[in-house]
């Protein structure tokens, strides 16, 4: 075996999942046109959703899928932060703990009741949590799903041994030069757009309808860079504008990246005038 | 990931426990545990340890207009039918019914997920079974011709989606009453040609699947599918099996019951208290009928013959399919007229609704009690995969005594290229397969 087999010195990959729909993982395999050069570029070592070839780490980058849910699995995290040099969370359940942190505001023992027949059976936490509250990340990619080109950009820059930056500002810029007319403005839709990250190519907007921020918060926008978005302002807009009534304007925030903290705190504020 | 295990208990029989902690290559996390006993498979459990995410649960108190988007999120591979079963069932409670080019969009956007869920399956997940490989990705390596090709029609799927709903995986646009955007009829027509292209694809998947070598193996199943009167079935008709049943999807919950066991986070459904198939095998057996003359032509031209009643030949359904739904696709692109408005006025009103519709992997129940603000009371969704899961079982039951005198590893190996061949979709069911072979006694 040649020492400068570049076999060997391919960087090597890790997928893997915790509580989600597989859809971020799918997002990789949607590189239709690129899957085939990752594969020869990146060591996929562990992605068991793709590949029965399952290599033990360290591994130089791992994706993560999901969020935590369970005792077993806010276990199993730390193990595989231990085998990763560099860990990136892919989408809005491993990045703000998913759509199934609704039952974050909820009772779980009801909700085992409402869908099993034996809850007893069921060994969940009480909580879905990103893996940030779990572990050190090192990038978080948001979206639900992500955006394969944001994918790939982030992985090609870790490849060369570049931090990823990726536009943390709001919906509406790319909306605008997508040259859409404002359903806000125009059409009286509750849309997030204003306090959601840029990223998904203003799809919702586009498609016309409002944007109901599966990209999770903007930064900067008024308040200032890394800064949370001005949800308040929005909010107020639903409320007194748009005649949304206060548990209208709190489920608008408490969606897909609900526990996120400038849109928990926005829908929690709300909870109060309920 | 696999492993060994043997015990030696007091009065000297041996117990041997085979893992496979994670079956690779299907959607979601589960495990398998079975027991042999004096050389004879005892039990066969299919674990889900999939976590819950409570969908049903936080459903309720959601306004129905925020079910689409919401009810997305239970599947990444098929959201399309997870909308597509809940519109259907609000719209029979707001008594809307979408017909017409509404209707034809809604059955190309479907159409769509079957090419790129199938494509899926068939190229990167399955078929690396039949040709020796771990993955597609590494079959490319010998087979790049083929891989590129599959890659392609996933692709073509996808672009259908992605022009209807602004995205392949949870798209935006499907709404109660059909949808916030229709596309122009230049946008579908620069789909034409790819799409044709696809069909030719298409044509040459279903060969080279037929052309794998397949076990021997026919149990004896009932089917399930839905059947409608004029086409192969999408998003409408009634549910009939080959054991004679038919019934209107309101009766769903009357014939088929859900039941929870210990081992897994998926309920168990079954029909008449006995397990049943669900899924391209029992759609095309149930439906042949209602294919194209292009399809039955291929299935004619290979000297298939419905019905398929080996399991291992789904892959044959599905790549049968996918050639459906090529030609289906342009037919409803050439007969295009934009509708008037995009989606149709709803009045909201209390009530319950079902649908039941063709998911890639079979048929999915939704019931939704909605009250007389538009919120969710009660929801009810029933997946493909809890469906198959006592199949998959008693598949693996019948399929296991060939296999016993063989190594662990390869017995494991087997039985993890039977769970692959429904396509489970773990994520979908709990609303990692590890399996788990334990042995006792001789063998």
């Amino acid at each position: 075996m040649s020492k400068h087999d570049p076999e060997k010195t391919r960087p090597k990959l890790g997928v893997l999942k915790f509580a989600s729909c597989d859809g971020c993982q799918l997002s990789i395999l949607n590189l239709e046109d690129d899957l085939l050069a990752l594969g020869r570029a990146l060591d996929i070592a562990y992605f068991p959703e793709a590949s029965s070839s399952v290599n033990p780490g360290p591994y130089d980058l791992v994706l993560v899928e999901g969020s935590i849910t369970t005792a077993e699995d806010a276990h199993r995290i730390r193990s595989v932060r231990e085998q990763a040099k560099v860990l990136v969370t892919i989408g809005a359940c491993a990045t703000a703990g998913g759509i199934q942190a609704l039952r974050n505001w909820d009772d779980i023992e009801a909700f085992k009741r409402a869908v099993y027949p034996r809850p007893d059976y069921i060994q969940s936490l009480s909580t879905s949590t990103p893996i940030s509250e779990h572990i050190h990340v090192d990038f978080e990619l948001w979206g639900c799903p992500i955006d394969k080109g944001q994918l790939l950009r982030v992985l090609t820059d870790l490849l060369a041994g570049v931090q990823p930056r990726l536009p943390a500002d709001s919906v509406c810029l790319e909306c605008k030069r997508r040259g859409n007319v404002c359903v806000l403005v125009a059409k009286g839709m509750p849309c997030l757009g204003p306090v959601t990250r840029a990223g998904c190519g203003a799809i919702c907007p586009s498609m016309g309808r409002d944007c109901y921020g599966c990209f999770g918060p903007s930064e900067g926008a008024r308040k200032g860079p890394g800064l949370p978005p001005n949800t308040t302002s929005l909010a107020q807009h639903f409320y007194g504008e748009l005649q949304l009534i206060p548990v209208e304007v709190l489920r608008r925030f408490r969606g897909i990246n609900g526990y996120a903290a400038p849109f928990k705190e926005e829908s929690e504020s709300w909870d109060k005038k309920t | 990931m696999e492993g060994t295990e043997r015990t030696k208990p007091e009065g000297g029989r041996e117990t041997r426990t085979i893992a496979v902690d994670l079956v690779a290559r299907v959607e979601g996390e589960g495990a398998l545990r079975v027991t042999v006993k004096d050389g004879t498979v005892q039990d066969v459990e299919l674990r889900i340890f999939e976590p819950p995410r409570f969908f049903e649960a936080f459903l309720q108190g959601r306004h129905y207009s925020e079910v689409p988007d919401i009810v997305a999120r239970i599947c990444g591979i098929c959201p399309v039918a997870y909308q597509m079963s809940a519109v259907h069932a609000l719209e029979q409670i707001f008594a809307v019914k979408v017909e017409g080019t509404l209707r034809d969009l809604r059955r190309l956007l479907y159409c769509g997920e079957w090419i790129e869920s199938h494509a899926l399956h068939v190229y990167l997940l399955q078929a690396p079974d039949f040709l020796g490989y771990d993955s597609g990705i590494a079959m490319a390596k010998d087979h790049a011709a083929v891989v590129t090709r599959g890659l392609r029609l996933k692709k073509a799927g996808n672009a259908i989606m992605t022009l209807l709903g602004g995205r392949s995986v949870h798209p935006v646009s499907v709404q109660v009453g059909g949808f916030s955007r229709v596309p122009l009829r230049r946008e579908l027509e620069a789909l034409k040609d790819e799409l044709l292209w696809a069909r030719d694809a298409a044509m040459e998947t279903v060969r080279w699947v037929a052309s794998f070598e397949f076990p021997d193996f026919t149990p004896d199943y009932t089917y399930v599918a839905l059947r409608h009167p004029d086409e192969y079935p999408l998003n409408e008709g009634q549910i009939v099996a080959s054991n004679g049943l038919q019934i209107s999807v309101s009766e769903f919950e009357q014939h088929f019951t859900e039941h929870q066991v210990a081992y897994s986070n998926a309920l168990h459904c079954t029909l008449q208290g006995a397990p049943y198939l669900v899924g391209p095998l029992a759609r095309l057996n149930l439906n042949q009928k209602h294919l194209t003359l292009l399809t039955t032509q291929a299935l004619a031209d290979l000297g298939l013959a419905l019905p398929l009643r080996n399991p291992f030949h789904g892959i044959i359904a599905r790549a049968v399919e996918v050639l459906y739904a090529l030609d289906e696709s342009l037919r409803l692109i050439e007969r295009y007229e934009p509708p008037p408005l995009p989606s149709l006025p709803v009045t909201v009103r209390a009530g319950i609704g079902m649908a039941c519709t063709e998911a890639p992997r079979g048929i999915l129940y939704h019931r939704y009690h909605v009250d007389g603000d538009g919120l969710i009371r009660e929801a009810k969704i029933v997946p493909p995969t809890s469906q198959n899961q006592g199949r998959i079982e008693q598949d693996l039951r019948l399929f296991m005594p060939r296999l016993l005198s063989r190594p662990d590893n390869e017995v494991a190996l087997e039985c993890e290229r039977v769970i692959r061949c429904y396509d489970p979709c773990i994520s979908c069911a709990t609303h990692f397969l590890k399996l788990d072979i334990k042995r006792e006694g001789a063998m």
